[in-house]
């Protein structure tokens, strides 16, 4: 029989290989489930995985993927901190949201006026409200000491009631003929989230992202507030002792999340999506999460992890148009990749040894 | 407005419809987490429960087999989580938010042929002269059987976990693995047994939705109960009487501001919309600010990893 024993620290080896190795069972199981939808695994595992990076349209999809995966990298970078430390924002769709509607309302209270100051005015006013937003868990998580979990679940609830109310109501178009949606940004070149570099998918979320992902990576190896994260993640009774102030790890932690979740959201709405609608959300808050446990919540890891993620994205959708693969399918590839992320992570953590088990 | 349209009897009548799918959810969550395992996969669960339960219920013109399938539908789902939490010591936290991920796209995978369909409906049993009782009557005794079930379970899991030994057993393994494991007492397997039993729960809840509240199915048509069927168990400081009132209460409020959205009351929609989110934090804040964790009954091994290293 198989016995599990603990290794004293994780195997860096492990550590390493477990992301490709989830990736590739993800594949495998993957392509059974398509083989019952009735379609070619092999090609169905080539269309999302590999034709957009390589094939015969890849100069198109390559940009795509740096437009899915910018977001994804900067929600799922502030996550990770919090992560690290054992502090769980489950609602960065929600802060992502809010961040999308205050930033979207500060561009369209200034249409048409044309001045360099708006897009970043509403950077600021995104990314404030993101702030905002994951402060309302934060502050009940150290006054009263609710579970944040549930709070910032919760507040992602509210939020999209607010986004649906605001798209039909407060920010709707004026000029849009009672249609529900706010006016689109690509027509107002001073609040547009244009492409940097045609083609290339460069946005200004992209360079933020990339910003995102070095800046976490110095406060994480360089800054003591990186190493307090980490180390009240790794041993909390340690980072008592050695004068880490819980509270304000909370406060920190989720402020710095919301805050980039909510600029995720209005280079999202200004920009790709280019207007307020009740549906331009699709999801990346939930999806981040899986990015940030891909990557091993590690700055790096999570920016490959988010091309990939971008990837099963952009590939799902030309698999759903050329193969027919319903759109739900890519979706359950997503929650099979975690699924295999977390079951192989044992490896790491643990030594598997033939013998004979103990009761347990 | 017109507030008189609203029929009081109706009123509390529908509260213990609404209720239901979020009871049979959260007090199949709280025999998990009196296990000492936190599952937040209750809404992937409870989407599944949802989706089975309905394809089934169509192809076999029965809603109390769609029922059964929902309950194996969201066991099944449940016992991959205790798989994965259980036998490779995975994170309790991230493996929930997987399995809510997973159930959503398995859910509407399997369902897109499903949409627009109209489930097989499910009679009402009138209780025999407790339903003729004038005023109550209507209100309590005139309802499906899963209504009674959902009630019944409640009382159930209330002398489970208080008179049997089976139940002392399992709040064991849930204050103290490392004990209960010295005791001789299989930790692991109780855990998966209570995990299935929770994930069977929150797939009756689901189906509840899918078959009789709806009764249709539309993708992520569980809007979130099963996050509030997690506030629920905190709300209920883990006690099962106390997590039937968690519910009614709930279901009181989702009740009361869709009467009011309907009679036209001046105030927005968004805000009756939310208001079911906001009571839930709300709740959350004033049981979480009035003792600690202890006090409120939390059990201790909640979350924890148990690995036998002896």
């Amino acid at each position: 029989m198989l016995r599990l024993e603990k290794r004293p620290s994780p195997s860096r080896l492990w550590t390493g290989a477990t992301p490709l190795l989830a990736v590739l069972l993800t594949m495998l199981a993957g392509g059974a489930m398509f083989a019952l939808l009735g379609s070619d695994p092999v090609v169905a595992i080539r269309t999302i995985f590999w034709d957009p990076l390589f094939g015969e349209f890849a100069f198109y999809y390559r940009g795509q993927l740096l437009v899915k995966a910018a977001p994804l990298i900067l929600i799922a970078i502030g996550l990770s901190l919090g992560f690290r430390a054992g502090i769980w924002n489950i609602g960065a769709e929600g802060q992502y949201i809010v961040g999308a509607i205050v930033g979207a309302a500060v561009g369209l209270a200034a249409y048409p006026t044309e001045s360099r100051l708006i897009f970043p005015a509403m950077i600021l006013a995104g990314a404030f409200a993101g702030w905002l937003w994951a402060m309302i868990p934060a502050i009940l998580k150290t006054r009263f000491n609710t579970n944040e979990i549930l709070v910032s679940l919760m507040l992602v609830y509210v939020a999209e009631a607010m986004l649906a109310s605001v798209s039909s109501g407060l920010l709707r178009n004026p000029d849009g003929m009672g249609f529900p949606g706010s006016r689109n940004f690509k027509d107002y070149p001073a609040a547009h989230n244009a492409f940097l570099i045609e083609g290339a998918g460069v946005h200004w979320g992209v360079v933020a992202a990339m910003i995102a992902v070095i800046f976490a990576y110095v406060l994480l190896g360089r800054h003591v507030l990186g190493f307090h994260i980490r180390l009240t993640g790794e041993a909390p009774r340690a980072a008592r002792f050695a004068g880490v102030n819980p509270s304000l790890l909370v406060v920190v932690c989720l402020g710095i999340s919301g805050a980039l979740a909510g600029l995720a959201g209005l280079f999202e709405v200004s920009g790709p999506a280019g207007q307020i609608s009740i549906d331009f959300n699709s999801g990346y808050g939930f999806t981040a999460i899986i990015v940030a446990f891909l990557g091993r919540l590690h700055p790096v890891g999570i920016l490959l992890a988010g091309l990939l993620m971008a990837l099963t994205y952009v590939g799902g959708d030309a698999a759903a148009s050329a193969l027919g693969l319903p759109s739900a399918a890519i979706q359950l590839l997503q929650g099979m990749l975690l699924f295999f992320l977390l079951a192989v992570d044992v490896l790491a953590n643990f030594r598997i040894r033939f013998g004979r088990t103990e009761a347990a | 407005m017109d507030l008189s349209a609203i029929d009081p009897l109706v009123l509390a009548a529908s509260i213990m419809v609404a209720s239901t799918p979020i009871l049979l959810a959260a007090l199949g969550e709280m025999v998990v987490e009196r296990a000492g395992v936190l599952n937040l996969g209750v809404e992937g669960m409870m989407i599944t429960g949802a989706v089975c339960g309905f394809i089934i219920a169509v192809q076999g013109e029965s809603p109390a087999l769609g029922f059964l399938a929902a309950a194996a539908g969201g066991a099944g789902l449940a016992l991959l989580f205790g798989f994965l939490t259980q036998y490779l010591l995975a994170n309790q936290v991230a493996s929930g938010l997987a399995l809510t991920m997973f159930g959503l796209g398995l859910s509407a995978l399997l369902g897109q042929d499903y949409i627009g369909i109209k489930a097989p409906a499910m009679g009402e049993v009138h209780v025999p002269l407790l339903a003729e009782i004038p005023v109550l009557g209507p209100v309590l005794f005139r309802h499906d059987p899963m209504v009674y079930l959902s009630v019944a379970l409640v009382a159930g899991v209330w002398a489970f976990l208080r008179y049997s030994r089976a139940g002392l057993i399992l709040r064991a393994v849930g204050e103290n693995h490392d004990a209960a494991h010295a005791l001789g007492y299989k930790v692991v397997r109780i855990r998966m047994a209570a995990i299935a039993f929770g994930g069977a729960l929150a797939g009756l809840g689901g189906a509840y939705i899918s078959l009789v509240r709806v009764p249709q199915w539309t993708e992520g048509m569980t809007a979130g109960a099963g996050w509030i069927a997690l506030a629920i168990v905190v709300f209920a400081s883990w006690r099962p009487w106390r997590v039937l009132l968690g519910a009614y209460l709930f279901g009181g409020v989702t009740v009361l501001q869709l009467n009011l959205q309907a009679a036209g009351v001046d105030i927005p929609v968004v805000y009756l919309s939310m208001l079911p989110y906001l009571v839930t934090i709300f709740v959350l804040v004033v049981m979480s600010a009035s003792s600690g964790r202890a006090a409120l009954g939390a059990p201790a091994a909640l979350g924890r990893v148990f690995h036998a290293s002896g």
